[in-house]
């Protein structure tokens, strides 16, 4: 008997796989790291977003080519009666995976969800005062000034279910500082081309074709039953695709590149993220927790700053290092931001020793003793980076050591201010300086500042930051964004070191092209016939 | 016979509340409990709940025993990563290390005895020169080298094997299971061979000079004079009287089996609770670490237990010794 | 368990090491070829890590005096940029892969010899007294070795390294990485040595010239260091042999888990770890020099660990 039925199981289980491969379309991606949850509202965080992105969908959201499309809102205006007003209408006729209706209930409760406290978004909509539904497809936002540019900031700000997070008591976003799981962490319920089948964290999350998917002429919608699974060791993860394991490897190391791109069937795209990699330094203590500097805080110091600058060899971290796939910069604004300007990127020369001299002047001949914090499972070989930094920054006399750690402990150490000296990457999804300011300049206050590990605090700076989400005339406010990056460019609290570059490995019946903000979108993707 | 079960018992008992007071000191000291969970954010007052309701204001002996009844209760505790309940991670995690381990204990039992015996026989022969050759290289090297190895050329190269994960498995009951689907099956190759080639190893070497020692021994002597044929006495006496020490040592590694497929889950992304604990490690997730270390003692314990309670109905003279004691 | 030596328990050391060289011992390693090369091969490595900071082109831990676009140059073959030629080739930060060899050598030695150290001295102090004492304190010791036996080092070690990581301010981080090291895998072998070591001292312990040493009333710390000690100096040996092998191992398989010393300092397990990014891209020479360094240590000294047993069984001869 006992036999028989585990016979019967197996047959059972070799039936599905026979007919679910018939007819499916199936996608396995690989990634190195898992998303932190699946609350939309509760990290802003690329990998985290970039999963979200499948199962929920903002209003607009941002093509490759840095446009906006229309998602779950058809059209966005600025009221010609009232400039602190925007309408945006919203697509009918869209359905949330539990089967419940999308309306304008929903997009008032998601914004404000995304502007409580524990959200992490909060720092996108501090220009908001009130979001009110007008009608079933109307809301208006309601800013507290002009805000011209709002619609930029809301492409990762994912629409809820206002019924489901009630019926689930997940009416504020998972605190995740603090490490409570709320209902939203493990379930979801969208309106995106796939829906949650499940998910073991860290291991592999399932997804499946959402069949009543509005977009379902719109995009192709080709798979039908989505994997993503982390793969942790970079060499096991090409392992998977070379092997034909996997289909798809987010971030390839950039040592396999050549290797993959030259084995058949598989394909390699990359491209440049629209994301910065740089050091950040603690300028504002009076004294540094992580050196060997008693009483006073080198970092503090604009020539120390100056000559840690000079003593980055940017150009050779992209040969060696990242095997040519990075953008040297001089400023943490990618190329794609606006308010990004050459002048800005303009790398000063590498010189050691008039960097040695600046340290000299500063007060510190011989150098000084540093912890440098770097994570080592977020951004391409980020340990490997700041390995190269220590180098760097030796030849000059500054001794770094290097402490790298998982992501899940480093970020919380920047925010907890529990670093002095720190490697960081920062993605725009605005694609405006604005973002940049708000999140790593501004002085660290309720909204504001939420990234912003070096302490700097700039009143007058502060001021300008908060006047911008209100500037209508977009002349004056670039002019603004340009005085303001006149200010903090000089500063050099964060050190640019490149633009990151993404290759995605892919099936070579895949042509997928990268998307600035690293994100995929696996509703538009074609298989070659 | 009672009185030296109790005992065994006994004992037992006592190895796990002393695991049980380190996994507690690591959940009280190592760093704040409150902190870890609450944040920085948090308010004195809701510090103070949270104290209370973890019960960190009673004194440190009545937290111990607090600890304990909820361990032995299921209880324990909640992750600090995921945020969920660290048994109900266990559960989902375990049958994915059992079932690699359990497997990986056959291959390295099975193939362990038979080389033993082989380059016991053949003391001097070439092919057991080579084995014992190989086996030394396989001691030498760290076990996730080889796995990475194992994965070039079996993934990469030949194609034949899978890199990672488990493959498709099939749910029972709460267990899930591999060995069910081919994938499953193939997906467990390389791993169960990465780590159980350490302790086929092992096994071999025993076996190995288990057999020469019986072999030497003037009971075999005089079955080989009275003309019994050398297969018989190399199977049916020497092996035989080998294979007591060669399995107590073999339960007692099942212990150490379970804790090396950390590394073996680290290499081939396996998705067992070795995974799970290397990535508590990195979190500081003490309650998924104390935990672990805890079914670690426990699984050791039993294995422990289990094989002195055979020692007791195997040899005769243990149980005089023991009787006589007891009286 | 007794050999030869046992006899003559009050000899001096020089009548000692004047036995021992013309001992079986002595005879059965030159008669063994492997033996006397893995010898040599131990030799080698050993000096090589003395002697690093003298005879390695480069010091790879002052990352001061490396030059990033050295990287990844491949052995004897002039750098695409800078020209540079390496006899082994250099790794993704420009080191010298010869000189981080030797520089990582001493690391992997020092964390082997310091924690066999520690074990061997922890093991047969208690294990002396153990076995000399006897009775509650005897059972005490061997409950507590057994459940030290239920952790594996690389257990025990990742353990510790959680718990000095929540524990030590973020400051004490980067310099508690080699102690702890040294600390978890010294920790987690001691009970070997104590079972070895008590089940011998018992045995001597009823022995006649033991007793009449008592009866004179010698104190038992004499009668343990000059009279029991060192008959268990063989399997005390062999034990720390083979514990060097495994103890070089658990450091390189606790690096490659990430909780080993910093990339900036690091050792052959470190290195490996480095190089197994290259596997598959051309990159060979990152991880296989490190990696058969590795093997060659551990090999050897495994070897010679084996031969030591045998050597100093006297049933096998």
């Amino acid at each position: 008997m006992r036999t028989s039925f585990n016979y019967g199981v197996a047959v059972a289980a070799l039936a599905v796989m026979f007919v679910s491969a018939a007819s499916a379309t199936p996608l396995r991606i690989a990634r190195s790291g898992d998303s932190l949850t699946m609350d939309p509202h509760s990290q802003n965080e690329g990998p985290t977003h970039n999963m979200n992105h499948q199962i929920y969908e903002p209003l607009v959201r941002r093509a490759a080519n840095g446009d906006l499309i229309p998602t779950l809102a058809t059209s966005w205006t600025i009221l010609a009666s009232d400039p602190k007003v925007w309408e945006i209408k919203l697509r009918p006729n869209v359905k949330f995976h539990d089967g419940g209706a999308f309306t304008a209930d929903d997009v008032v409760f998601s914004l404000k969800r995304a502007m409580a406290p524990t959200s992490d978004h909060k720092g996108l909509l501090t220009a908001v005062d009130d979001i009110v539904k007008v009608d079933d497809t109307t809301v208006h936002i309601k800013t507290k000034g002009p805000s011209p540019l709002l619609i930029q900031n809301l492409t990762n700000l994912f629409m809820m279910s206002k019924a489901w997070s009630e019926k689930n008591n997940v009416l504020v976003p998972q605190n995740f500082v603090a490490k409570e799981e709320t209902f939203a962490v493990r379930n979801t319920n969208g309106t995106g081309a796939f829906m949650l089948v499940s998910r073991e964290p860290d291991v592999k999350t399932v997804m499946k074709r959402n069949d009543n998917y509005w977009g379902k002429g719109t995009y192709p919608v080709e798979v039908s039953e989505l994997t993503f699974s982390v793969i942790k060791s970079a060499p096991t993860r090409v392992a998977a695709l070379l092997s034909g394991e996997v289909d798809f490897v987010q971030d390839m190391p950039v040592q396999d590149i050549a290797r993959v791109s030259t084995t058949q069937g598989l394909r390699v795209n990359s491209g440049p993220e629209n994301r910065s990699i740089f050091l950040g330094m603690n300028t504002g203590d009076k004294e540094l927790k992580f050196s060997d500097v008693k009483g006073k805080n080198p970092f503090a110091e604009l020539k120390v700053r100056q000559a840690m600058n000079m003593a980055l060899d940017r150009e050779a971290i992209k040969k060696v290092v990242m095997a040519d796939q990075s953008i040297p910069s001089n400023t943490i604004a990618p190329p794609f931001v606006n308010g990004y300007t050459k002048e800005m990127d303009a790398i000063p020369p590498r010189d050691v020793n008039r960097a040695k001299a600046l340290l000299a002047e500063a007060g510190y001949p011989s150098g000084f003793a540093i912890t440098l914090h770097c994570p080592n499972d977020r951004y391409l070989n980020d340990e490997k980076i700041c390995q190269a930094v220590v180098g760097m920054l030796g030849q000059i006399g500054i001794k770094v050591t290097l402490d790298a750690r998982s992501k899940s402990i480093h970020f919380p150490e920047i925010q907890k201010l529990q670093t002095d000296f720190y490697l960081l990457g920062w993605g725009v999804p605005t694609y405006d300086s604005d973002y940049i300011f708000t999140f790593l300049y501004h002085t660290l206050t309720g909204q504001f500042g939420g990234f912003n590990g070096t302490r700097f605090s700039n009143a007058d700076i502060d001021t300008k930051i908060k006047a911008l989400s209100s500037e209508t005339d977009l002349a004056k406010r670039n002019k603004s964004i340009a005085d303001i990056w006149g200010v903090l460019q000089p500063y050099l609290n964060y050190i640019a070191i490149h633009n990151q570059v993404n290759a995605w490995g892919m099936k070579a019946s895949l042509d997928v092209k990268v998307h600035p903000d690293n994100t995929i979108y696996v509703k538009e993707f074609k298989f070659a016939k | 016979m009672l009185a030296f079960i109790v005992q065994r018992l006994l004992q037992a008992v006592l190895v796990m509340l002393g695991v049980a007071l380190v996994a507690f000191s690591m959940f009280r000291f190592v760093g704040d409990p409150v902190n870890n969970m609450m944040g920085q954010e948090a308010t004195i007052q809701e510090r103070r709940e949270a104290a209370e309701r973890l019960g960190l204001n009673k004194p440190v002996p009545v937290q111990f025993a607090l600890f304990v009844k909820d361990t032995a209760s299921g209880n324990f505790g909640v992750s600090y990563r995921q945020g969920r309940k660290v048994s109900t991670l266990l559960i989902e995690r375990l049958p994915a290390t059992l079932e690699l381990a359990a497997i990986s204990a056959i291959l390295a039992l099975a193939f362990g005895i038979g080389l033993g015996v082989y380059t016991a026989i053949n003391r001097f022969g070439l092919g057991a020169r080579l084995i014992m050759a190989g086996s030394l290289i396989g001691v030498s090297l760290p076990t996730f080298l080889i796995g990475i190895g194992l994965i070039y050329l079996f993934a990469v190269e030949l194609r034949w094997l899978p890199s990672f994960g488990r493959g498709q498995v099939v749910k029972i009951g709460w267990w899930s299971t591999g060995l069910l689907t081919e994938s499953g099956r193939k997906s467990l190759i390389l791993p169960a061979i990465t780590l159980g080639l350490f302790q086929m190893t092992l096994i071999m070497r025993l076996v190995r000079s288990e057999m020469l020692e019986v072999l030497r021994t003037d009971y075999i002597k005089f079955a080989r004079a009275r003309g019994v044929s050398d297969r018989m006495i190399n199977f049916s006496h020497a092996l035989k009287n080998t294979l007591v020490p060669v399995i107590t040592i073999t339960g007692l590694q099942l212990g150490s089996i379970i804790a090396f497929a950390i590394i073996t889950e680290t290499v081939f992304q396996w998705p067992g609770v070795g995974l799970l604990f290397i990535d508590a490690v990195q979190f500081v997730d003490i309650p998924v670490m104390s935990t672990y270390l805890l079914l670690v003692a426990l699984v050791f314990v039993t294995i422990n237990l289990a094989v002195d309670l055979l020692y007791y109905a195997v040899d005769p003279r243990l149980r005089v010794d023991r009787a006589a004691a007891a009286h | 368990m007794t050999d030869d030596t046992a006899s003559a328990p009050l000899s001096p050391l020089r009548a000692r090491l004047r036995s021992w060289a013309h001992s079986d011992v002595l005879y059965s390693f030159r008669r063994s070829p492997t033996i006397v090369v893995s010898a040599l091969v131990l030799a080698v490595i050993l000096m090589g890590a003395l002697l690093a900071p003298l005879v390695s082109p480069q010091n790879p831990f002052d990352p001061a005096s490396l030059n990033l676009m050295d990287g990844k140059t491949p052995p004897m073959t002039p750098n695409q940029f800078t020209g540079e030629s390496f006899l082994l080739g250099t790794d993704d930060q420009g080191r010298d892969v010869l000189s981080v060899i030797l520089y990582g050598s001493r690391i992997s030695l020092l964390v082997g010899f310091a924690s066999v150290l520690l074990s061997a001295v922890m093991g047969v102090l208690l294990g002396l007294i153990a076995g000399y004492r006897g009775g509650q304190i005897d059972n005490l010791i061997m409950r507590v070795a057994d459940v030290q036996l239920t952790f594996p080092s690389i257990l025990v070690a990742l353990m510790i390294f959680g718990v000095v990581k929540g524990f030590l301010p973020p400051q004490a981080h980067e310099n508690a990485a080699l102690p702890v090291l040294i600390f978890s895998i010294g920790l987690s072998a001691w009970p070997q040595y104590a079972r070895t070591v008590r089940g011998v001292t018992m045995v001597e312990r009823n022995k006649e010239y033991v007793q009449a040493a008592r009866v004179i009333g010698l104190r038992p710390m004499i009668i343990m260091t000059r009279h029991v000690l060192p008959n268990v100096l063989g399997p005390v040996l062999v034990i720390a042999t083979l514990g060097l092998a495994l103890a070089i191992i658990s450091e390189a398989t606790l690096s490659f888990l990430g909780v080993g010393v910093p990339p900036t300092n690091p050792s052959l397990g470190t290195l490996i770890r480095i190089g197994q990014e290259y596997i598959a891209s051309g990159e060979w020479w990152i991880l296989f020099f490190p990696a058969l360094t590795l093997l060659a240590l551990s090999l050897s000294v495994n070897l010679i660990g084996d031969w030591l047993r045998d050597a100093l069984n006297p049933k096998l001869r």
